[in-house]
């Protein structure tokens, strides 16, 4: 076994330690798709000591493309199954760790605990999210990637306090305003690009090596071969995360932008002006509002119109954040160049915060 | 002034870089914070409006919307992507 490495510790940078270095981490990859396979098997290749699988979809067709790990015989297989079985095979050394499941926000914070890091091969927003969210509280970096067409990024979020996920994008975006790779289409090796781009991330991390992409934004383009580097700043308040927010997931399909109570808080304090809605009937508000907080019941939308001129924001509640919701839905087609936030949890959850 | 469009809004603007003509001669209102230079765009591509969580890049650095930009700065547009 002495001379697996030995093409990796003769660099002099990285040398023995470096290896040992890899043999001691443990590395969480969520998502066992066309970011994560390519990662995991330079990873597992590498040396890193322990893998924590994370995973519930079975492989189809359609996966093969660019999930070059899997094959024929494997469709309809548990991903997470095929992959300990070859990765196993591929280093005999390494530990793996199996999770049979999605990351959510109930599991989070468990399973993250236990890692050195967390590589983001996910495909979808509220996960990537809760992945930001769980790392600023656990105080672990994680190594992100995505994809768009023919397009890439990666960057380091969350590292020796380093910007984070939110830093760059604030506030998740719908999922109507930018579509996944499974209804835009991907390039079936601009995944294996980026997803060992962030292999390489991961390496440096664990063993000091290099210059780490925090505060960088990599960003890849596969038509013209061109990467091009954005440098961001952290804002101190995106490291002030006590605890995950009460829904990611729920911001799935048919459902509109929104903001949670904890951050519509701090804006609140932040004696920024802004518009507030509140949709509840005449008699709940008279019960109790924000102060901050203008009476448009459901219903009766149309005097709307008197308050949203010229501001560009504007935020929505009402007891539990579902008429608020529904309001939004009628509103974003009548105002379409204003952007509306659900205050997730509504009242209910702003009483919560501040008693 | 010259643009780089990245992810979705590639799509929308249908090119990977848009123009923005900063001549006087025009007579039209040069954008000079990156708040104007977003309603500009917005104006021209409504779709645009839609990205509540829009990055904007001058010379390669993150810029807030109340940033000045110049005719002779690089802007680039970066929406988040999620695909994986």
């Amino acid at each position: 076994m002495e001379n697996r490495y030995i093409r990796q510790t003769q660099l002099k940078d990285f040398g023995v330690e470096g290896q040992q270095k890899l043999a001691n981490a443990k590395v969480l990859v969520v998502g066992l798709g066309g970011l994560g396979l390519p990662a995991l098997q330079y990873l597992n290749a590498m040396g890193v000591g322990t893998l924590g699988l994370m995973d519930q979809d079975t492989v189809e067709l359609h996966n093969l493309q660019r999930q070059t790990l899997y094959t024929e015989k494997d469709v309809g297989k548990l991903k997470l199954e095929v992959a300990h079985e070859k990765l196993s095979a591929q280093n005999s050394g390494t530990q793996f760790i199996l999770h049979d499941t999605f990351l959510t926000k109930d599991n989070a914070l468990e399973v993250i605990k236990s890692y050195d890091l967390v590589l983001d091969a996910t495909d979808n927003f509220p996960t990537r999210y809760l992945i930001n969210d769980a790392c600023v509280i656990l105080e672990k970096p994680f190594v992100y990637g995505a994809l768009h067409s023919f397009e890439g990024h990666v960057s380091v979020f969350n590292y020796n306090n380093g910007p984070t996920y939110r830093c760059l994008y604030p506030k998740m975006p719908s999922p109507q305003e930018v579509p996944n790779c499974n209804e835009n289409g991907v390039l079936g090796v601009i995944p294996g690009i980026i997803g060992t781009l962030q292999a390489l991330e991961v390496v440096k991390v664990l063993t000091g090596i290099g210059e780490v992409l925090s505060g960088k934004l990599l960003l890849f383009d596969g038509l013209s071969q061109q990467f091009t580097k954005i440098g961001f700043k952290a804002k101190p308040k995106n490291h002030n995360i006590k605890k995950l927010q009460d829904q990611y997931e729920s911001l799935d399909c048919g459902l509109v932008p929104s903001i949670s109570a904890e951050e519509f808080q701090i804006l609140l304090e932040s004696q920024q002006s802004i518009l507030v809605l509140d949709v509840r009937t005449p008699e709940e508000f008279i019960g109790q509002h924000l102060n901050e907080s203008i009476n448009t019941p459901l219903g009766q939308l149309e005097s709307v119109s008197e308050h949203v001129d010229g501001v560009e924001e504007v935020y929505v509640i009402c007891q539990s954040g579902k008429r608020s919701e529904q309001a939004i839905q009628e509103l974003e087609p009548i105002y379409p160049t204003k952007r509306f936030y659900n205050v997730l949890g509504g009242m209910n959850k702003m009483k919560t915060l501040c008693p | 002034m010259t643009i780089l469009l990245f992810g979705i809004t590639k799509d929308i603007v249908g090119s990977p870089t848009l123009s923005v003509p900063t001549s006087s001669v025009t007579g039209k209102q040069i954008p000079k914070t990156v708040r104007e230079l977003k309603q500009f765009l917005g104006n021209n591509y409504p779709e645009l409006n839609k990205l509540s969580s829009l990055a904007v890049a001058v010379n390669h650095n993150y810029a807030d919307d109340d940033d000045a930009i110049n005719s002779y700065d690089e802007i680039a547009l970066i929406p988040p992507v999620s695909g994986g």
